[in-house]
């Protein structure tokens, strides 16, 4: 028999289960599915900090959001329209984000009195009515997964943990998924255990057919693909992205890569990414600290490589002195922040926005930093490439500042093409630059471009060149030594006109402003864009009028900022703290911006955005 | 320019085409250290030494942190960078494994090595990274005005610790030899010949060469290596370490270095124990147990018996070395294909 296929526009389905339940793996495979189905789609892993934490608690929920539609989206979605909930705990830390109405698919073996009792349910919720508005499938998805294993020969653990890829297959069955990818996927990853290859196989396979047969599921959903420009995609995540922009400026720059870093959450997965490219010249250098880590980098650029280094927050406050000394010395350095909630340790695998004013300010005397931040997991390629261009153009060290929700969303990407990647052509300095007036020719290490600002690169290896720099003030030209007051009081001017004559050189600020008349102007940096974009579509379909602009280059600012704001009633400026950018934006431009705040460590919801905007809308 | 030294750690530095005079490692810069620094001297001696290097100059690099001895990048003719405190060799771990052309040497201090920057300089030795580490050890913080530092004996009156300080000092070569460092050694401003040896030792060691080198500072540890100066005096307490040699010492060589019946080693007058019963100084020994001890016969409270000379030096393949050899391995399979790493194993296409 065959069932019924419902077509639907968009789809948002959450993963969760206990950290060992393998929810991000299931997450990743139905997103290569849909992704090579040709669906838009974005996607949102959110796991614990402990690598293992108790099993069937809370704070062991791991979870991951996929949104995918036929036509182009923009977030991860706000509220999943179906909840996989492996145990009690996924079910109690997710079911408040499920809309009534809702589907929620729940593993029944796991919903034992104890398990019950470990995250504070007095009953089982799936029996007593307290689910009652929500669409509910209980499935013994685990006794079923042993079932369908029998004849293998492996232990029952192993059987109980193939238990995902019978969910895997049932979602698979429900969204019209191909399989042969996770067929193939599986087949790669078990070659060696053909036993656990087998089951795992079996098990998905069972899930799919039950989802066939079971009277549970009346109809199966169809999602078409979404109409998008020509060209070969792939999936990827903001780090690996960030990471192949950084192999590309290598490639473009002709210098070889140097990363010095220390593992951190987030940013780990640069340093692992790199780690693989030595074929490109990449060198990667796990430093005993994070402040060796950017030492080695800054060491490396003297030496003329192009030199990045990785963290996150704790990291950049720990490398402020070296940020301090490539002011200073003008190398080019590229300081990589993927931002997670802090203070301090804060919550290391969850998202915010708040080292901004950190990345702007946080060193001593007067050191200004450009900062270029990513407004999506697919735009951490170009971004690392601006980053890289700026950087050795201007000898500035260079803040990109991404964050965890980019690090980790995924979302397809139309491959570049290479060619038309920004050209990077680095000049060495290979002679004399300046004429004393005995007529001596000599280089002065601190002659600057007249246009740029920049001083010259010369690297050791260049003969009459010599030349000794530091973090003590630098006199004009010459770079020796100086104690001079007006010397001093033109350096601080003069590196500072470096860092603003960067506004020139970069896009203007876009504004997106359909019927070009709104009195609304919302405002955002970084990782924020997808959310306040999905927040003003949702605005403008409801028939109002509301218009977007985004900073990618938050320091400096892009040249036309003042006057796309001050063309604006109101602006609104949604951040995921509390209120960095509005204040960069207020005290520069005198413009009484809005400032709507969260820091949960998620993303904006489109609705929550959407409220927000249309509440300013009316209040003008 | 010397035919007979050879310098195989430097072996991928480019050779100066003419002979070099010590004049052409002066810098423009007027050198700043208080008169009768000891910082002088060991100026004197590493730009009298350079030229035996036969190096272009514009391949050698001076890297320093903040302290009085970190400012000599400024006096050296060669590229220099004079970075922040404590952070110099990881700052130059960084340019000598990218570039395998350089001939890269850290100027440190007691301080600036010992206390703020001890992680970065355990971490160098421990990777043999090919960098010459001078230590200029003068047991004292002499650019912020006189405070105690880790290497000043316990109970010293500074401005810091007006009864007297509490910690226990390092003993920099211990530290360095528990650092796994594959070349250590001690030597002091005031011999220049001796300073000048041991600076040619290190530049022929391929990997981490760590010099301690007792440094004089007259404004605000005056004389604080006296019994190692004074002519009667030092070779009652110097116990110069020559490798494949009986560790003797004493004006007539009349005392020597033995291992007693508990293993642990201690002098002893030659004519009483007898020339066959001195230990033979083997500085090539893999286990680093007899350098170890050899450093332990003083410290900062004692100077009595001072090993000077090399304590260790032996070969391992170093950092910058292991880390071209991975890249290599890597290249050697073709090239890199920039559009098929971005693509991955999985796309997808729309027409």
């Amino acid at each position: 028999m065959t069932k019924q296929v419902v077509p639907l526009d968009r789809v948002i389905i959450r993963f969760a289960g206990d950290s060992g339940d393998g929810m991000q793996l299931t997450g990743d495979r139905f997103t290569s599915e849909t992704a090579s189905f040709g669906n838009d789609l974005s996607t949102l892993p959110n796991f614990p900090a402990e690598i293992r934490a108790p099993a069937g608690t809370l704070a062991g929920v791991s979870s991951f959001q996929l949104h995918f539609a036929s036509r182009d989206i923009m977030t991860p979605g706000d509220a999943p329209n179906v909840l996989v909930a492996m145990n009690p705990a996924a079910l109690k830390a997710n079911i408040d984000d499920v809309p009534r109405g809702g589907s929620i698919i729940v593993n029944t073996d796991e919903f034992s009195k104890r398990a019950l009792q470990k995250v504070g349910y007095e009953s089982n919720p799936i029996e007593d009515g307290s689910l009652e508005s929500f669409r509910v499938h209980p499935i013994a998805l685990t006794s079923m997964t042993v079932e369908a294993l029998k004849g293998f020969d492996i232990s029952k653990k192993d059987a109980e943990r193939s238990k995902n890829m019978f969910a895997l297959g049932l979602l698979c069955w429900l969204y019209n998924r191909p399989t042969e990818g996770t067929v193939e996927f599986l087949t790669q990853k078990f070659g060696k255990k053909p036993d656990i290859l087998a089951a795992n196989l079996a098990a998905f396979k069972a899930g799919h057919a039950f989802g066939e047969t079971t009277e549970d599921f009346a109809v199966s959903y169809e999602v078409k693909p979404a109409p998008m420009d020509a060209g070969t995609y792939r999936n990827i995540t903001g780090n690996t992205a960030l990471s192949y922009g950084l192999v590309a400026a290598g490639q473009r720059s002709g210098l070889p890569v140097f990363l010095g870093a220390y593992p951190i959450t987030p940013a780990s997965d640069i340093l692992h990414e790199l780690s693989k490219h030595k074929k490109f010249g990449v060198v990667t250098m796990q430093a005993e600290d994070e402040i060796a880590g950017i030492g080695a980098a800054l060491g490396a650029s003297f030496g003329g490589a192009l030199a990045v280094t990785t963290t996150s927050g704790p990291g950049i406050a720990l490398k402020s002195e070296t940020i301090g000394l490539a002011v200073s010395m003008e190398l080019p350095l590229v300081i990589i922040d993927i931002q997670r909630g802090g203070p301090s340790t804060g919550l290391p695998t969850k998202t915010e926005q708040s080292d901004l004013l950190q990345a702007m300010f946080g060193r001593n005397g007067e050191a200004p930093v450009p900062v270029i931040a990513p407004n999506s997991p697919v735009d951490c390629f170009a971004a690392a490439i601006e980053a890289c261009r700026i950087a050795t153009k201007y000898r500035t060290p260079v803040f990109l500042l991404s964050d965890g929700y980019l690090a980790n969303g995924s979302e397809p990407w139309k491959l570049p093409n290479l060619d038309e990647l920004v050209d990077m052509k680095i000049e060495f300095a290979t002679g004399p630059n300046h004429t004393l007036a005995d007529g001596t020719e000599v280089f002065w290490p601190f002659k600057r471009d007249p246009q740029t600002l920049a001083r010259p690169w010369a690297i050791p290896g260049t003969a009459g060149l010599e030349h000794r720099i530091g973090g003590i003030e630098k006199a004009d030209g010459s770079g020796n030594i100086s104690y001079d007051p007006a010397n001093h009081d033109f350096m601080v001017r003069t590196r500072q006109a470096k860092v603003d004559g960067i506004a020139n050189d970069i896009d203007p600020l876009f504004v997106d402003d359909p019927t070009g008349d709104a009195d609304v102007l919302v405002l955002g940096w970084g990782s924020t864009y997808g959310p306040i974009g999905a927040g003003c579509r949702r605005v403008r379909e409801a028939g109002m009028k509301v218009a977007q602009a985004h900073f990618r280059h938050v320091n400096p600012f892009p040249a036309n900022t003042e006057e796309v704001l001050k063309r604006y009633k109101k602006v609104v400026v949604p951040e995921m703290n509390l209120g960095q950018l509005v204040m960069l934006v207020r005290s520069k431009y005198l413009v009484d911006a809005i400032s709507y705040n969260q820091v949960r460590g998620l993303p904006f919801k489109a609705e929550e955005l959407a409220g927000v905007i249309e509440d300013v809308i009316k209040s003008v | 320019m010397s035919d007979t030294i050879k310098f195989p750690s430097l072996a991928l530095v480019p050779s100066a085409d003419e002979p070099q005079s010590a004049k052409e490692f002066k810098s423009d810069q007027e050198v700043r250290w208080c008169p009768g620094c000891g910082d002088y001297a060991i100026l004197a001696a590493v730009q009298g030494f350079m030229p035996e290097l036969g190096l272009k100059r514009e391949n050698i690099v001076w890297v320093s942190g903040i302290g009085c001895s970190s400012r000599f990048p400024y006096y050296m003719n060669t590229y220099g960078l004079h970075t922040i405190h404590g952070r110099a060799p990881a700052i130059a771990t960084g340019l000598s494994t990218t570039r395998k052309d350089l001939s890269v040497w850290v100027v440190t201090g007691d301080g600036d090595a010992l206390s703020i920057g001890g992680n970065h300089l355990i971490h160098a030795m421990r990777r043999n990274v090919n960098l010459k580490i001078l230590l200029f050890n003068n047991r004292i913080y002499g650019l912020t005005k006189g405070q105690y530092s880790p290497t000043s004996e316990q109970g010293k009156i500074t401005k810091s610790t007006p009864m007297g300080s509490l910690d226990y000092p390092f003993n920099p070569v211990s530290l360095a030899l528990g650092a796994e460092a594959t070349f250590v050694a001690r030597t002091m401003d005031s011999d220049r010949a001796h300073l000048t040896s041991v600076l040619r030792a290190a530049a022929e060691h391929d990997g981490t060469a760590l010099v301690e080198i007792y440094q004089n500072c007259p404004i605000f540890n005056d004389g604080v290596f006296d019994g190692l100066k004074d002519g009667e005096e030092k070779e009652q307490h110097i116990i110069r370490l020559e490798h494949g040699e009986p560790i003797v010492f004493g004006a007539e060589r009349e005392n020597g270095v033995i291992r007693a019946a508990d293993g642990s080693i201690q002098t002893a007058k030659v004519a009483d124990v007898g020339l066959d019963s001195v230990l033979v100084h083997d500085a090539h020994a893999n286990d680093p147990g007899l350098a170890f001890a050899l450093s332990r016969l003083s410290n900062s409270e004692n100077l009595d018996q001072t090993p000077m000379g090399i304590f260790r030096s032996v070969e391992r393949p170093t950092y910058d070395t292991l880390l071209r050899d991975q890249v290599a391995q890597a290249q050697s399979s073709g090239a890199p294909d920039l559009a098929a790493l971005i693509a991955g194993n999985d796309t997808w296409t729309i027409s």
